[in-house]
């Protein structure tokens, strides 16, 4: 169990020495983010600068899920292009190994997106960020996790497919439709005027039971998955 | 298993030629009158629809874990492919049945989206077959077996917001004038499947036949 732990932090960090040294993944991908928080701002909110209820935390989690699947998309393209997934699955590691160190550098990644999309949300959206940012947190940890998990799997098994690009939504968005609706949900209940910090608790419940049902049907299922 | 398809089929048509007769003889539905008649349809082909993807979800486990057979792979294909056309007379009979019966084409009910969301990781199933290349076996295998993890998930997740659909608990307790039509649609239907599905794995089975024999006369 250590060793896994300890190999998947050395994935991990061979990743996070890549992507600092170019730095194309976070900028890209925090570029596209901001991007599309400008579009939606221009598709949502009214003449007189209001916003419809529920707008904010929609549009928080829809750019979180589209930017999330270029991330997804990228991490493995590079592993592609110089061929090293193979050198890393030929590697004396276990596959669980493999797959840990992969999610620890796409959540990092990630976390990294939020830090500048979720108060980019608050601004342009007049989000009650301050109002329980514990659970919020909480809320984008749990749904960042679970989007995560099921993704980097299936991402890295189509790294060898056809059209990898655009298959990697068509499979990851329906698979994680209850992060989607818990992580939007849970975020609104907190963002609205009468915030229900029951309903944030109950929607929270949910994304970590998804996490610990989907991470470690990923980690049961990763040997065969990502192949011989 | 082949031998018997026409003859299941035969059965399945003349079901559902008839079908239509027993439906007619049922007695109307106190609240709903004529609209409740769709519901002869609807549940069959949504049990169907749920048998497939159940039988889906296993084939592919089964074929992960248990070595690779390529009958668990051609299992899980015909099934996912069957899940698509019984999800759709599921999906084209439902809508119509609410907008007479809730004034409305579509609700966000737990069953709806969950039939929605799953009937979608069937097509998404069959699109990575179809598009993914080489080694999309395994692929949709993983697609199969986290889908059927996903249904729980799917349905307490919708599940909050109110549900408008009539409970399935009302079946057993159907008066036996329209409990016949109903279970004769359901045999109907299941033979109807049962045949798809036999004709769908042999197609498939004859298809890698043809390509492994095309790969060695490659060699």
């Amino acid at each position: 169990m250590i060793s896994v732990l300890r190999s998947a932090w050395l994935i991990a960090a061979k990743d996070l020495r890549v992507e600092a040294r170019s730095r194309e993944l976070v900028y890209t991908t925090v570029f596209f983010a901001v991007t599309a928080v400008l579009i939606f701002a221009f598709s949502f909110v009214q003449e007189d600068s209001t916003v419809p209820p529920g707008a904010a935390s929609g549009i928080l989690w829809v750019t979180l899920t589209f930017s999330g699947t270029i991330a997804l998309t990228r991490t493995f393209e590079r592993e592609r292009e110089h061929d090293t997934l193979r050198g890393l699955l030929l590697s004396p590691v276990e596959r669980p190994a493999v797959y840990l160190g992969k999610l620890f550098a796409v959540l990092l990644l990630l976390a990294g997106v939020e830090a500048v999309l979720v108060p980019l949300t608050g601004l342009f959206f007049q989000a009650p960020l301050g109002r329980a940012p514990g659970l919020l947190c909480l809320l984008l940890a749990t749904g960042t996790l679970g989007f995560a998990s099921v993704g980097t799997l299936f991402a890295a098994m189509l790294v060898r497919a056809r059209s990898r690009d655009v298959l990697l939504p068509v499979v990851l968005f329906p698979i994680v439709v209850p992060v989607i609706i818990a992580g939007v949900r849970g975020t609104n209940a907190l963002f609205t005027p009468e915030t229900d910090l029951a309903v944030v608790r109950m929607w929270l419940a949910m994304l970590v039971s998804f996490d610990a049902v989907f991470l470690s049907l990923a980690l049961w299922t990763c040997g065969p998955l990502l192949g011989e | 298993m082949t031998r018997a398809v026409p003859v299941v089929l035969l059965i399945a048509a003349a079901m559902l030629a008839a079908s239509p007769f027993m439906i007619d003889a049922a007695p109307p539905e106190v609240t709903m009158g004529l609209v409740q008649k769709i519901f002869y349809v609807h549940l069959p082909s949504a049990m169907i629809f749920m048998v497939s993807s159940v039988m889906c979800g296993v084939a592919s486990a089964i074929y992960l874990m248990g070595g690779r057979s390529a009958k668990a792979d051609r299992i899980a294909l015909a099934a996912a492919e069957l899940a698509i056309v019984f999800g759709l007379i599921t999906l084209v009979t439902g809508p119509l049945w609410g907008r007479k019966a809730w004034g409305v084409w579509w609700v966000w009910d737990a069953r709806l989206t969950s039939t929605l969301v799953m009937w979608l990781l069937y097509w998404s199933f069959v699109l990575l077959r179809r598009f993914g290349g080489a080694g999309s076996e395994t692929l949709s295998a993983g697609v199969g077996l986290f889908g059927m993890a996903l249904v729980p998930f799917v349905y307490w997740s919708v599940n909050v917001w109110r549900t408008l659909h009539p409970m399935t608990s009302v079946v057993p307790t159907l008066p036996a004038s329209m409990g016949i039509p109903l279970w004769w649609d359901v045999v109907a239907f299941a033979c109807l499947f049962g045949a798809l599905f036999a004709l769908r794995t042999r197609v498939e089975r004859l298809r890698t036949d043809l390509d492994s024999a095309l790969a060695d006369a490659d060699e």
